[in-house]
């Protein structure tokens, strides 16, 4: 509180009397109205009610008109009015830390203060143009004054002596009680203040959700949130491994302190793994100790610790980096496929082309450039050559081009979705000014909204399909007209073939009617070669009388000749028969040994003749033939006689055996043989290997080719092995059961 | 035509066989038939003689001979028609037939023994021989005829 007496002697407040005097006799008959005030005074606990009081008093006691009493209240800056009587001033108050203030010099006074009337200097009066008095009023502290208000008094008309005196004493004891109402209020004041900030602070730390622990200098927990006693304090009636959770975190946390003294000032900052005592799951923290000045209970300073859980941060970092690295892995995805893609639009020879819904080129690939920018490329490749005039037509093919696009791209903003575009434009190549036909295929891009946000465009050059197209058009003409003379070919060869079948079948007609003929003929031949031998015969018989030598001899000559014409037309006959196919294979089962026997039986006359001899060789156990039997005999029969014809002298012999599935018949002669060379002649038609007139042999020359022909019917094959003067052997084979080939 | 009608007996006369057996030849080949007629007739048969098939059904139901030798190849009614006539009639079923032709072409033979001949004879066929085969049919016949 400053002191304003230095101030006060040149104040403006220019006293209009000098200080009172003091007065030590009270007024007549105050005796027992000052114990009353007195006890009023003690009474009250309230600044306002103990002024009042005193006013009250003054007023009643002395019939002091005007009164405004200042002081203390809740500011300890402001003297403001706690109780008045007669005074308009309402909202009165001194500022204590206002120089300026006329009644600061009072507080510091020892005696009243009177203020004249009207005073110039006289600001904001107790009392309307009324002189007063001013009375400070002090306390005292440690035995001295302290200012603790004032009284002011108005002044009617002169204070008497003794009104003096009572209200100096009267302000003796206002001022000290109200002091005292006032440092008690201080009081009382600051301890709901600390109150407060103890209940404020107790409810910051609870509601934080990090736990804080306060330790003194020797590591004992002073303090603790809520939380952290979840961590750190075992509770009422702890499980078992609640309570080993909690020790254990007290040990890490106590060690994790004491690892380090710490420096005023310094602050800590470590990582803490404790268990959750709830559920036993690692938390992880960060411990951020920090050393706090403080006399806490007269000892050194201890160490506010604040646990911070990062098991979900960390979680969460790690989740963090993940994902960024996975970003970044996507980006360099991302970036490598548009690279592709570029590398892909850029090494595609069709144009390409990006169009955004304004109609703009977003994206062109250098074939398109060439059809619709080359011209506008201030550094271009394709940037205008030669003459201006040739500068302007490639302008125009552009703008043309461009223009032939546009109205196609334009329609597919408007579309229905989901479908591709094609159409044909024909683009004027701006280089040489050709017309180059395109087929253009239109895709749309549309956004996750489904709009539109680009057309791709791919022109396809189709010049060259055309051009393959009308290639391929000569070539199908070529074709169809190869084709027609193809056909024309076959239909000539259809008709030749017709042709050679209908020759075939008169052939065929022809050689019917060649075999009809040959057995019309022999019968012709036989029907009077019948009457013939039958009359020489009987002739010869003497059927018609006895015949002289010579007679008979010509008829026998008669009869040789006709029996030789026979054979002749028998051996024809039969050859006419296997080539018309009218000598069927007849099978049936017989025994080979009774065959040889019914031959050689035959042969008798003949071998009788030839006075030779027919050795059968036949192996033993030779089964059943199923085969052509009148075949077999006609063959073995024919091959015996030509042995027997044409061999002079030695043997004959006739030898049967199995050999695998085919039976061979050998005749075996001592004869004439037949040189090699003339092995195939002797199956030929009419042929003898003698053919001249004078033969020695007999027979048609037809028999071993007719063997042959019935061999080949049969299935079997006839073998020659001779040697000319050694005798011949012809081996017949054939199938001990013969099947029809099918 | 023929030689000696009036020489032959008949064979239901006595009702049994002929003491000389009786022989139809049947051909339109005169020179073949007169000559196979002469030699019949040499060898001590009875013979009639037939040029067509129609007089040899005839002379058949007429004579009833004890053996007919048949051509096949006739003018008009062929041997086969013939020889089917006969063996289809009550009379003359009985009789042997040998069937003579000069056609030997597959089928002939088995032809003829479907219409019922019982022997068969290609010419060309010695007089000799077609006695012989006459002999044998005979021998057939009578011994066939004995056991019944």
């Amino acid at each position: 509180m400053a002191d304003p007496s230095g101030r006060l002697s040149e104040s403006t407040a220019r006293p209009a009397v000098g200080p009172l005097p003091p007065s030590g006799r009270p007024l007549p008959g105050a005796g027992s109205s000052r114990l009353d005030l007195l006890e009023r005074l003690l009474a009250a606990e309230e600044a306002r009610g103990c002024a009042e009081a005193a006013v009250s008093w003054l007023s009643d006691e002395l019939g002091l008109p005007g009164l405004v009493c200042a002081g203390l209240a809740e500011d300890p800056l402001r003297l403001v009015r706690l109780a008045s009587r007669g005074s308009r001033a309402k909202q009165f108050a001194i500022a204590l830390d206002d120089p300026a203030d006329p009644f600061l010099p009072v507080l510091g006074a020892e005696l009243p203060v009177r203020f004249g009337r009207g005073g110039r200097n006289a600001p904001e009066a107790p009392f309307q143009r009324a002189p007063f008095v001013a009375f400070p009023l002090h306390g005292l502290a440690g035995g001295a004054p302290r200012p603790a208000g004032v009284l002011f008094v108005a002044e009617a008309t002169r204070l008497g002596d003794a009104v003096a005196s009572e209200l100096q004493w009267m302000c003796r004891h206002l001022g000290r009680r109200l002091y005292q109402i006032w440092t008690g209020e201080q009081l009382r004041e600051r301890e709901r203040r600390v109150a407060r900030e103890q209940r404020l602070l107790d409810g910051l730390l609870d509601a934080v959700p990090d736990p804080i622990l306060l330790t003194d200098a020797d590591g004992q927990v002073v303090l603790a949130n809520p939380r952290a006693e979840e961590l750190f304090a075992a509770g009422e009636a702890p499980r078992e491994g609640r309570v080993q959770a909690v020790s254990r975190n007290s040990l890490l946390f106590s060690s994790a302190l004491t690892q380090r003294v710490l420096a005023a000032g310094e602050q800590a900052r470590r990582e803490l793994l404790l268990v959750d005592p709830a559920d036993g799951s690692d938390l992880l923290f960060e411990l951020l100790s920090a050393p706090v000045a403080g006399e806490q209970e007269g000892k050194g300073s201890g160490v506010v610790s604040i646990l911070r859980n990062v098991t979900d941060l960390r979680r969460a970092t790690e989740e963090i980096e993940e994902n960024y690295r996975r970003l970044r892995a996507a980006e360099l995805d991302i970036r490598a496929e548009r690279d592709r893609l570029n590398l892909i639009i850029r090494s595609v020879a069709d144009p390409i082309l990006v169009t955004d819904p304004a109609g703009a080129m977003v994206l062109v690939n250098e074939p398109a450039e060439r059809l619709f920018t080359s011209s506008q490329r201030p550094d271009g490749e394709g940037a205008p050559t030669g003459t201006p005039g040739e500068g302007e037509a490639r302008g125009q093919a552009e703008r043309d081009n461009d223009a032939q696009l546009s109205s196609f791209v334009s329609t597919l903003f408007s579309a229905p979705p989901g479908q591709r575009w094609r159409g044909e434009l024909t683009l004027t190549d701006p280089a040489t000014g050709a017309a180059i036909p395109m087929e253009a295929i239109s895709g749309r891009v549309l956004s996750e909204q489904g709009e539109v946000t680009a057309i791709v465009t791919i022109l396809h050059d189709q010049s060259e399909a055309r051009e393959r197209a009308r290639l391929y058009r000569e070539v199908e003409a070529a074709k169809s007209e190869l084709e027609g003379k193809v056909r024309a070919a076959t239909a000539e060869l259809v008709h030749q073939n017709e042709l050679l079948r209908r020759q075939h079948i008169e052939l065929e007609q022809a050689s019917q009617l060649k075999s009809q003929f040959l057995a019309n003929v022999s019968h012709e031949f036989r029907t009077p070669l019948n009457a013939i031998l039958g009359y020489t015969s009987m002739l010869l018989q003497g059927v018609y009388g006895p015949l002289d030598g010579r007679q008979e001899r010509g008829l026998r000559r008669v009869d040789s000749n006709a029996q030789h014409l026979l054979s002749i037309i028998n051996d024809i006959l039969d050859i006419a028969k296997i080539e018309a196919g009218r000598m069927p294979v007849r099978a049936s089962e017989f025994e080979l040994p009774e065959l040889v026997g019914e031959i050689l039986s035959e042969l008798e006359p003949l071998v009788e003749r030839s006075r030779l001899e027919i050795r059968r060789e036949l192996a033993d156990r030779l089964p059943p033939v199923h085969g052509d039997r009148q075949k077999i005999k006609q063959v073995i029969l024919n091959l015996l006689t030509n042995a027997l014809k044409f061999t002079p002298r030695g043997s004959v012999a006739i030898r049967v055996r199995l050999a695998g599935e085919e039976i061979s018949v050998a005749v075996v002669d001592t004869g004439i043989g037949i040189a090699p060379s003339d092995h195939q002649k002797v199956f030929e038609d009419f042929r003898q290997v003698d053919s001249s007139p004078a033969r020695p042999y007999g027979g048609t020359g037809l028999g071993l080719s007719i063997c042959r022909r019935l061999a080949t019917t049969i299935g079997g094959r006839i073998d020659l092995a001779s040697e000319l003067g050694r005798g011949s052997t012809f081996t017949f084979s054939f199938p001990q059961r013969w099947r029809r080939e099918p | 035509m023929s030689k000696a009608p009036a020489a032959i007996e008949a064979a239901e006369a006595n009702g049994g066989p002929r003491a000389t057996p009786l022989i139809l030849l049947v051909d339109d080949f005169v020179d073949n038939r007169e000559m196979y007629a002469e030699y019949l007739a040499f060898s001590g048969f009875q013979v009639a003689e037939a040029a067509d098939g129609h007089e040899a059904l005839a002379k058949a139901f007429e004579l009833l001979p004890d053996i007919i030798l048949m051509d096949l190849s006739l003018p008009g009614m062929d041997g086969w028609e013939a020889t089917r006539r006969l063996k289809q009639d009550e009379r003359t079923r009985g009789i042997p037939v040998i069937a003579v032709t000069g056609h030997v072409l597959d089928g002939h033979a088995e032809g003829a023994r479907g219409v019922g001949c019982d022997g068969f004879v290609a010419k060309p066929c010695l007089p000799e021989a077609l006695v012989a085969e006459v002999r044998r049919m005979l021998e057939r016949s009578r011994s066939g005829r004995g056991g019944r």
